[in-house]
């Protein structure tokens, strides 16, 4: 009777333990070395709306080292960026390596590595009509690459989140590049 | 013109019932009436040839146009047939696709009205296209909607054979083979037991006595303190090895596998259509967070792709995909009837997966830019994962282990300029230099 008693604590320690669930964390020495007295990145915070810590900027501010872009995102705009908007970085800065490395990130799945607008998503018919960099109808220059990069066109989104001022520019000389590979 | 009769007296039973499925109803009198305008101007849309058509369409048209559903611009099924009530022929089409603006300019009812519906997006010109191409294009809206709804008896679904069936037969049929085998087993010792207790066997009463005799040895094993001794010491090193293996997974969540709020399955995006990780979390790059992306990241796709049309299994279905769909639609307040933000949005509660403990830093940027090191190496095949799973311990032993084994590709890497120097002057050559050598394992790198 006792060593039944004995076999039947072992088997409850063992359920015990094997009953760690995966769809739970595990539990902690001491949580509060483990948990942020500071709110961390994407945490929930009561104080405000919606219970988001992330904060948009305060309306009419800039942050640091941002340059903010005054060309207006509507038709117009567009028009005005291809005529008027220059590259700030001049042939030094222009860094082609970091550019493809940029282009193959964000642009190329679905324009393709080499511009012509056959990406991956393109070939298994989700996203369709990109068009190539070399389409005579659409004749882009830095300008309106900017413009695009910055605000989105038609279907495509905006990539001013993903890409910092500089790096949208280094993209823009290697989609010029592409375009130039192109019309060759 | 029966068919045609037909689905109008669907439309007149619909409305008469008022059904409150307005996409439904509104289907079918879209169907009821490409069906009857597909029979007035067929002639005229069957010049040009569809297949061509339809891979221009898709080249050229498809960014911003669908067939049967409102994008950037209008649906363009049976285009030809919609214009012409609005007395607008071919020649007008031709204008319109090869340069919009001049259209509008000129002052153009139509195309000043339609341009004001789109919220003034203007088209983009086609000079590249010529009247043949445009002909195709035409001949493929009209060409679909011609077989469209006649088109809707695709063959039965073919039941799948279940590969597994056949190896569970053998399995049970081994399993009940080994029933029999020790059923009979336990009838011939039985048996057997029997004969030689009717016949006395002398053998078979021997035995019995050992086996009486067995719990005398167990007394004396208890009496002998030297096995006892060893028996505690075998029996506390033991339980001490459970101890030590059941502390130290206290806090470490590797397997950990939470439900997530959205079914987001990197399988499909990282893996089906290899986009890459960065591309999403693009803040790995530049911060010390990977980022997890804000709604108009999965937007920019999503905008296009409001369905899925890949591999389903049967517990992810395309509905249930689709729902999962509709669920970002309702975060991000997008209306995908008006192709609209709403404005109502509201944030999606992802649970965390991979959590370091406050007192560990650790920087993304620094392995991901200034390394080189692949998300996998810590992630594992995130690619194939259809539900995200903590694939690596994160304990600190593990890495340590990565900065003890990991060669340094200093060459070529601005970052290491200043420190290369000083390092080759310390250790020589510097073709096989760890992360320890250069201070990754000191204590205040990552717990400061």
């Amino acid at each position: 009777m006792k060593s039944l008693i004995k076999i039947l604590a072992i088997a409850v320690v063992f359920v015990a333990v094997s009953c760690k669930k995966d769809s739970a964390p595990n539990y902690q020495f001491m949580p509060n070395m483990y948990e942020s007295v500071g709110y961390e990145t994407y945490s929930e915070n009561n104080m405000f709306e919606n219970g988001m810590e992330a904060r948009q900027p305060v309306a009419g501010t800039i942050p640091r080292g941002v340059i903010p872009f005054d060309i207006e995102n509507t038709t117009e705009g567009y028009a005005l960026a291809k005529e008027t908007l220059k590259s700030p970085i001049d042939s030094t800065q222009v860094d082609l390596e970091k550019g493809k490395a940029l282009y193959d990130i964000y642009c190329g799945i679905c324009h393709g590595n080499k511009g012509n607008g056959q990406g991956k998503l393109v070939k298994r018919e989700k996203i369709l009509g990109i068009p190539s960099y070399d389409d005579a109808g659409r004749a882009i220059n830095e300008g309106s690459i900017y413009h695009t990069i910055y605000y989105g066109k038609n279907a495509m989104g905006s990539y001013a989140n993903q890409l910092s001022e500089n790096e949208r520019w280094q993209v823009v000389s290697y989609v010029l590049k592409l375009k130039a590979d192109l019309e060759k | 013109m029966k068919k045609s009769y037909q689905s109008l007296e669907v439309n007149l039973t619909n409305n008469m019932k008022k059904v409150i499925h307005r996409r439904l109803s509104n289907t079918v009198l879209r169907l009821g009436l490409i069906l009857l305008l597909a029979f007035t101007t067929s002639l005229s849309a069957q010049e040009g040839d569809p297949a061509k058509g339809k891979s221009l369409f898709n080249a050229n048209c498809a960014a911003c146009h669908k067939l049967d559903k409102k994008m950037t611009g209008p649906a363009l099924r049976n285009v030809e047939a919609r214009l012409a009530e609005e007395g607008l022929d071919r020649a007008w089409i031709y204008a319109w696709v090869r340069n919009s603006s001049a259209v509008i300019k000129s002052g153009d009812a139509y195309a000043n009205k339609i341009y004001n519906e789109y919220g003034k997006a203007a088209m983009t010109a086609f000079p590249q296209l010529s009247d043949e191409d445009i002909n195709n294009i035409l001949a493929y809206t009209a060409f679909v909607a011609d077989i469209g709804p006649d088109d809707k008896n695709p063959l039965p679904p073919v039941q799948p054979v279940k590969p597994g069936i056949s190896n569970q037969i053998i399995l049970g049929a081994l399993a009940i083979l080994f029933a029999l085998l020790a059923i009979g087993l336990f009838l011939v010792n039985k048996t057997l037991r029997r004969f030689a207790e009717v016949n006395n066997d002398a053998a078979f009463l021997e035995a019995k006595e050992a086996a009486s005799k067995k719990t005398s040895l167990w007394k004396a094993f208890l009496k002998n303190q030297f096995l006892m001794i060893v028996l505690a010491i075998f029996f506390l090193l033991s339980s001490a090895y459970f101890i030590y293996g059941y502390l130290s997974q206290i806090g470490v969540d590797q397997g950990y596998q939470p439900v997530q709020p959205i079914h987001f399955s990197h399988k499909i995006h990282a893996g089906d259509n290899s986009i890459d990780c960065k591309y999403c979390h693009s803040s790995a790059r530049v911060s010390k967070t990977s980022g997890i992306p804000s709604l108009n990241v999965c937007m920019n796709c999503h905008k296009s792709i409001y369905e899925y049309n890949g591999e389903t299994s049967a517990k992810y279905s395309k509905e249930f995909y689709d729902g999962e769909i509709q669920k970002l639609y309702k975060a991000v307040g997008w209306s995908d009837a008006d192709q609209k933000y709403t404005g109502e949005s509201k944030p999606v509660k992802w649970v965390r997966i991979h959590n370091l403990p406050d007192f560990a830093y650790f920087n993304h940027s620094q392995h991901v830019t200034v390394a080189g090191v692949a998300c996998q190496k810590c992630h594992g095949p995130v690619e194939e994962m259809e539900v995200v799973y903590q694939h690596a311990p994160l304990t600190m032993g593990w890495c340590i282990n990565c900065h003890r084994e990991t060669n340094i590709n200093i060459k070529d890497n601005a970052y290491y300029e200043k420190i290369h120097e000083e390092l080759s002057k310390k250790y020589g050559d510097l073709s096989n230099i760890k992360a320890a050598q250069m201070g990754g394992l000191e204590c205040g790198k990552c717990h400061y």
